[in-house]
């Protein structure tokens, strides 16, 4: 059995090689064991009440193989792979047996499907980054797929996280999935929960440990302090922190091994919030992500399955509504974009003036209400990850004590952050350097439907009011621009989605920014991210320095 | 102004005078500037701004320039520099993107002079023209570079960068329109101040951003760059391309890089992030700092050499709110400290020792030094300070080779492949090992092993020998002189031995006699069913070892031991899959461990038994190895501090339960640790092994199992199989197919590194025994070894 199952990883893992030979005979070899299955099993009644009191083993071993198979129906980079899973789906079904079909509407929730990149219909550069990352993992995640609008920083965005998890590192891979696990809990994202449990799995980890953070090692209970303050109020972290986590006998952590995990909380936290902000549902082939039943009559039928179709049109004509109604709003942005340049150097703002700017805008963060309506259903218990469920994000400004606001230029990325990670964990800090410049570089001057615009503005708006929220300021920004240039709904959104990711609703999503394009709304969510990434980053990156001086 | 009055010169260079000092600032700086006359000093900080005086022995406040109830963010500043032709004139990079000036010579409180807020991004650096008074250049995070003339109220013109951060900006000393610029992206560029549209040159430097760079103040070709990257580089600038002429290493990314006035090779160093330090190059000895100055509890931001025609003052500011002033003299020089003699290993042992030539050849004056050292030219011959120089050491150089014979290890490998640790008798496996070592002219060893037997094995055999090895014990930890005394006895316990085994053959039949006796005994575990069957095992074994005895020994012996070794490993491999849930449980011994345990324990009082039937009478059964613990542990101690661990560990391991307890599990697990590392440093896998396997440390028993994984390329496709199992994922053929039978091997797999064709193991010895082709029939002549 044991060996069986190995050849079976095998041959999963086999659909990933470039050599279309070889895909061949794994389909070919999978499909047998599929038809063989089926035949043994037989037909299985229609009379049969309900599937899942029938699901013995057999049948839920098939059932896991079906979907494992729709989701390479659909996500696998390479179309023989694909045609293939859909013929065979087809002759399952023929045979009588049900067969999945996905839930939801592609990888986001947000954005209909046919506007995301089809894997079939990409340029070959995206398809080779594709291919990659379903030749490293397996699958092709539906993270990856939303980032597909942006191929460059996807690249970018794999190469790290392939090296902070599968790389040379000093922590073993099955902490870095528990880390991964504990950092994506905190914001109660049950898609990136559910992912790396199966990682974690894989690597061999201890199943017990998934019990809840009082089953995990002492050592790693220890970081569970460091993980809750850098999700909500990074500005907390001290050098105390660190050096209770460094000098703890024998579950003390290295600086290496520190420095590692650090990068993998923050990545996780950020990508939590990506993961709401997108709206990114979950995988195809995992819980939640298929089902068995039949459609109802107000869904759309099966054989959608094989070309690929949701239903997006209700939404898609709401939204065309709206269009209309708003046609303005880009053009008055690039408006005050142009102003604001201009005006630059004609009127000076005095000094008193742009200190308060920045207080304004940091006590107008935390006005903007953040939930407007909690919807979000974890499907996963994901809370017994992490302890103290109470603790939150509270406002920077809004607090009793007074702290004092973190300068870019006494303690920055580039010249302080970037030389500590990369002398401790070397390579990383290139990684993530590279990583942030590609998302804050990115742009493909482009506004909505307008082109060769100069966009480099909102991006450092955006950029920076991430940061102010977490207290970090820029000598060098006029605070003033922010709010010129981004307005209410947008401003709730951003507060949302980097404070409390999981009270992201699919009207923010909608509400801010209606004109532009899916891609461009993305490329935010990637700007977000990262800022938010970097914001932790500096302040953890900050207290380890204290403590090392 | 009272302190204009106090003006030195340059001329004779003796004007300045000072010692080590500093004083503390309020607030961290993050530059610092001094003024031509090297009597006044600006630090210019976030919260700070303020000019010191350098007086004899103090830093004095001369003025506050941050003035103002709200202090603005004008005053937040990056950067600082004073002119070097006008004193009252000074300029500063505000963080918030401003660029503004001071003038000393204002009545009234705010000195303030002009503002410029053309960048839009933080200021880096601001630059005042060498000798012209009213230029000043700015370089920003915007990525452009603007020159200001002062009498006017804007720039008069932009420098692009290309829209990459500028990091420094540089006028040439001797150049009077060229300066040089160094950026984020790691270019430095070279432009013509009369040239804005387009830079005179470009090249890359670093990988990562250039944080600084400096022009040697003498040669004006030469330009010197820090960058992220932990790196400084010279730059020969005369050529067409700019070449790298000499490259420092440092610990930490360089923050900052000044040249030191009047001594052509040196330079200074502060870094920006971990490393507090400030320090001396000499660019030709790129290895060790030339000196260093450790003063600083922070990062150190900004360093300036006091005047520039004296190297012998550094004045620095640093994040720890300090201002420095450096002396030369006091600085401490790594290359003291360091160590000049060297120590290094060959391939065959041979030794190579360097050391300073007058340690070597017994001379202990120091050559005087030549003043004609043609590598140091012109300007050290004003004054030829040795101090000011790297203490030259003239090392000699001495190979030892290693006498084929004596100086090698021989005897460790020797002694661990022929020493028994397990699987027989506890008296035996003594006897055996005392052999070993006597073999191998290893007298005290061999002593040790027999008095160990002596004393664990049979209190009763002591009647003879006993108190003579009573006393004896006494002076064990002074092995020394212990060996050559030992040599009488030696013989005489020899002969005891044999005596003992005899009567051990004789009583062979007394079964019976030796079962009721079990009972008596203390240290008795196992059944009595179990020890009769270990019994007639082990009598099996006495004779094997008996009548080799009498054989030609060390040859007949090794390969006795050899398949002895090869078995239990084949076997390991084959029990391993279930072994790693025994690891968890708390008993800790791994099956294999704790058999051979049984085994020990079971059989000694049974062969002593024997000799109890003697001399019983004479001692009580108690007293012996409760007894003699200390000792051993002493002697085991004292063996593992001479550095032969090898004893140590066999002592160990074939005392087993008896000693254990008397040693703490962390120096075991030690001892466990060196043994195993100096075995598998002479490849001796198999006893390593083996070592592993009986040891008792959970720590050690469990290193068998951790990197067990092997990576195998498919042999069809040549790729690497990237699962387990054995289905190549990419061809999807069994990778490893006998070559002969044409099944999956599943076990041992041998194959020709040639070819990579093999098999089963058997089955490929059996094929080779009548073919020399590969049996895959690839026609290729197949070998192993």
């Amino acid at each position: 059995m044991d060996i069986q199952d190995q050849d079976a990883t095998a041959r999963w893992e086999a659909l990933g090689s470039r050599d279309p030979r070889s895909r061949g005979t794994a389909m070919e070899h999978i499909s047998q064991e599929v038809m063989q299955r089926v035949e043994s099993i037989g037909p299985i009644p229609a009379t049969v009440p309900s599937p899942v009191a029938t699901a013995g083993h057999p049948t839920s071993d098939l059932n896991d193989i079906l979907a494992r198979l729709l989701m390479l129906s659909k996500r696998c980079p390479f179309d023989d792979v694909r045609e293939r899973c859909v013929w065979l789906l087809q002759n399952v079904q023929d045979f009588g047996v049900r067969i999945p079909r996905p839930l939801g509407n592609g990888p986001s929730r947000f954005i209909p499907e046919k506007e995301i990149l089809q894997v079939s219909k990409v340029d070959p550069r995206t398809q080779s980054i594709f291919e990659d990352a379903f030749a490293a993992l397996g699958r092709l995640d539906n993270i990856s797929l939303v980032m597909g609008f942006h191929p460059q920083y996807l690249e970018s965005f794999l190469r790290t996280q392939h090296y902070l998890l599968q790389m040379d590192g000093p922590l073993s891979l099955h902490y870095r999935h528990y880390i991964g696990i504990m950092a994506a809990a905190r914001h109660q994202c049950s898609y990136l929960v559910n992912l790396h449990v199966n990682d974690f799995l894989q690597v061999g980890g201890d199943s017990k440990w998934l019990n809840g953070l009082d089953g995990a090692p002492q050592k790693l209970q220890a970081l569970g302090e460091l993980n809750k303050i850098l999700a909500h109020r990074p500005w907390l972290l001290t050098k105390a922190h660190i050096e209770h986590l460094l000098k703890a006998e024998e579950h003390s952590w290295s600086l290496a091994e520190l420095i590692h995990a650090v990068v993998l909380l923050t990545h996780y936290h950020s990508l939590a919030s990506f993961t709401f902000g997108c709206g990114i549902t979950p995988e195809i082939h995992s819980d939640g992500g298929h089902t068995f039943r039949p459609p109802s009559l107000s869904q759309y039928c099966v054989c959608d399955i094989a070309n690929g179709n949701g239903h997006g049109h209700l939404e898609e004509r709401r939204g065309n509504h709206q269009v209309s109604e708003v046609s303005g709003e880009v053009e008055v942005l690039m408006e005050r974009m142009k102003q604001l340049q201009e005006c630059r150097d004609e009127e000076e703002a005095s000094q008193e003036e742009m200190a308060t700017r920045f207080e304004r805008e940091k006590t107008e963060s935390m006005l903007v209400a953040t939930a407007e309506d909690e919807e979000c259903v974890p499907s996963r218990d994901v809370s017994r990850h992490f302890e103290d469920p109470s603790y939150g994000y509270k406002d920077f400004s809004r607090r009793g004590e007074h702290v004092p606001t973190f300068r870019v230029q006494d303690y920055s990325w580039e010249d302080h952050g970037y030389s500590l990670v990369n002398r401790l964990y070397p390579d990383v800090g290139q990684l993530l350097d590279e990583k942030f410049q590609m998302a804050y570089n990115l742009t493909y001057n482009t506004m909505a439907m307008h082109k060769d615009v100069d966009t480099t503005m909102l991006r450092r708006a955006i950029w920076n009011y991430i940061h102010c929220m977490f207290g970090i300021r820029y000598d060098d920004y006029d605070y003033g621009e922010i709010n010129q240039l981004l307005d209410r709904s947008f401003k709730v959104y951003i507060k949302t989605m980097v404070c409390s990711p999981e009270k992201t609703t699919k009207r923010m999503y909608e509400s801010f920014w209606r004109q532009f394009q899916h891609s461009e709304k993305v490329h935010v969510n990637l700007l977000l991210m990262e800022a938010r990434m970097q914001a932790e980053l500096l302040y953890a990156l900050r207290a380890i320095t204290r403590y090392m001086t | 102004m009272e302190k204009m009055s106090r003006v030195t010169t340059a001329l004779g260079g003796s004007a300045i005078s000072g010692r080590t000092m500093f004083c503390h600032l309020d607030a961290p700086a993050n530059a610092i500037s001094v003024c031509r006359d090297a009597t006044q000093v600006v630090v210019a900080g976030r919260n700070i701004f303020k000019i010191y005086g350098l007086e004899e022995e103090q830093f004095v406040e001369k003025l506050n320039l941050r003035v103002g109830r709200k202090p603005s963010l004008n005053f937040s500043c990056a950067d600082v520099m004073w002119h070097q032709m006008e004193e009252n004139l000074l300029a500063t990079a505000a963080t918030n993107g401003a660029v503004v000036t001071w003038n000393l010579g204002k009545p009234s409180r705010n000195k303030q002079d002009q503002l410029f807020t053309e960048h839009k991004r933080t200021v880096n650096k601001v630059c005042f023209h060498p000798t012209e008074v009213y230029m000043l250049l700015s370089g920003s995070q915007d990525g452009y570079m603007k020159c200001f003339d002062l009498r006017k109220k804007e720039s008069v013109s932009t420098f692009s960068g290309q829209s990459e951060s500028v990091r420094d900006v540089q006028f040439s000393m001797k150049d009077y329109f060229t300066f040089a610029a160094s950026f984020e992206n790691g270019n430095v560029q070279l432009w013509d101040i009369r040239r804005p549209d387009r830079y005179e040159r470009m090249f890359t430097a670093h990988t990562g951003p250039v944080f600084c760079c400096d022009w040697h103040p003498d040669d004006r070709g030469w330009l010197a760059t820090g960058g992220r990257d932990k790196m400084v580089k010279v730059w020969d600038m005369t050529t067409n391309r700019a070449k790298e002429i000499y490259c420092v290493q440092t610990i930490a990314s360089v923050a900052r890089v000044k040249w030191r006035p009047e001594r052509k090779w040196h330079l200074a160093t502060c870094s920006m992030m971990v490393d507090h330090n400030i320090y001396v190059w000499d660019v030709r000895r790129p290895f060790i700092p030339f000196a260093t100055f450790e003063e600083h509890k922070d990062v150190t931001t900004g360093i300036v050499w006091r005047h520039q025609h004296d190297p012998y003052f550094l004045l620095s500011g640093s994040k720890d709110s300090t201002l420095y002033q450096h002396m030369f003299k006091d600085a401490s020089r790594p290359v003291d400290r360091a160590n000049p003699e060297g120590l290094c290993f060959g391939l065959f042992g041979d030794l190579a020792f360097a050391a300073k030539e007058s340690l070597i050849s017994g001379d202990s004056n120091r050559k005087p030094y030549l003043g004609g050292d043609r590598r140091y030219p012109i300007f050290f011959f004003k004054k030829p300070d040795l101090t000011e120089q790297f203490a030259h050491v003239s090392s000699a150089l001495s190979v030892f080779e290693s006498s084929l014979e004596s100086k090698r290890m021989d005897w460790f490998v020797k002694t661990a492949l022929l020493y028994l640790l397990g699987g027989k008798p506890f008296a035996e496996l003594c006897d055996h090992n005392a052999k070993v070592a006597k073999e191998l002219n290893r007298p005290q060893v061999s002593t040790t092993w027999t008095m160990l037997r002596l004393m664990f094995s049979d209190p009763a055999n002591l009647s003879t020998p006993g108190p003579n090895n009573i006393s004896k014990l006494g002076n064990l930890p002074l092995m020394n002189s212990f060996s050559m005394k030992e040599m009488g006895t030696e013989s005489r316990l020899d002969r005891s031995k044999g005596e003992s085994r005899q009567d051990n053959i004789h009583l062979e039949p007394g079964n019976s006699l030796i079962n009721s006796n079990n009972d008596e005994n203390e240290e008795t575990e196992g059944s009595e069913g179990q020890a009769e069957y270990m019994f007639g095992d082990a009598e099996l074994d006495d004779d094997d070892l008996y009548s080799m005895e009498h054989e030609i020994q060390a040859v007949e012996e090794q390969e006795y031991t050899l398949p002895q070794e090869a078995f239990p490993l084949r076997h390991e491999i084959m029990d391993n899959p279930s072994v790693p849930e025994h690891l968890q449980q708390d008993k800790a011994d791994s099956p294999h461990a704790s058999g051979n345990e049984a085994e020990v324990m079971c059989l000694t009082p049974i062969e002593s038994l024997s000799l109890i039937a003697i001399s019983q009478p004479l001692f009580s059964p108690h007293l012996p190895s409760r007894f003699f613990c200390p000792v051993v542990r002493e002697m085991l101690s004292h063996y593992a501090e001479q550095g032969d661990v090898q004893m140590a560990v066999s002592v160990l391991i074939v005392l087993g339960d008896r000693i254990r307890k008397e040693i703490d599990d962390l120096t075991q697990e030690h001892w466990y640790m060196s043994y195993i590392d100096l075995l598998q440093r002479f490849e001796l896998w198999n006893v390593s092994n083996e070592v592993i396997k009986l040891s008792t440390c959970s720590a050690i028993t469990c290193l068998n199992q951790t990197s067990t994984t092997l990576h195998v390329n498919c042999s069809n496709c040549k790729r690497p199989m990237s699962n387990r199992g054995w289905i190549c994922d990419r061809c999807h053929q069994c990778a490893s197919v006998c070559a002969v039978c044409h099944h999956v091997v599943k076990g041992l797999f041998v194959w020709c590194q040639g070819c990579s064709h093999g098999g089963h193991l058997e089955h490929v010895m059996n094929w080779l025994k009548s073919n020399s082709h590969c049996p895959a029939g690839c026609g290729h002549l197949c070998e192993y070894t």
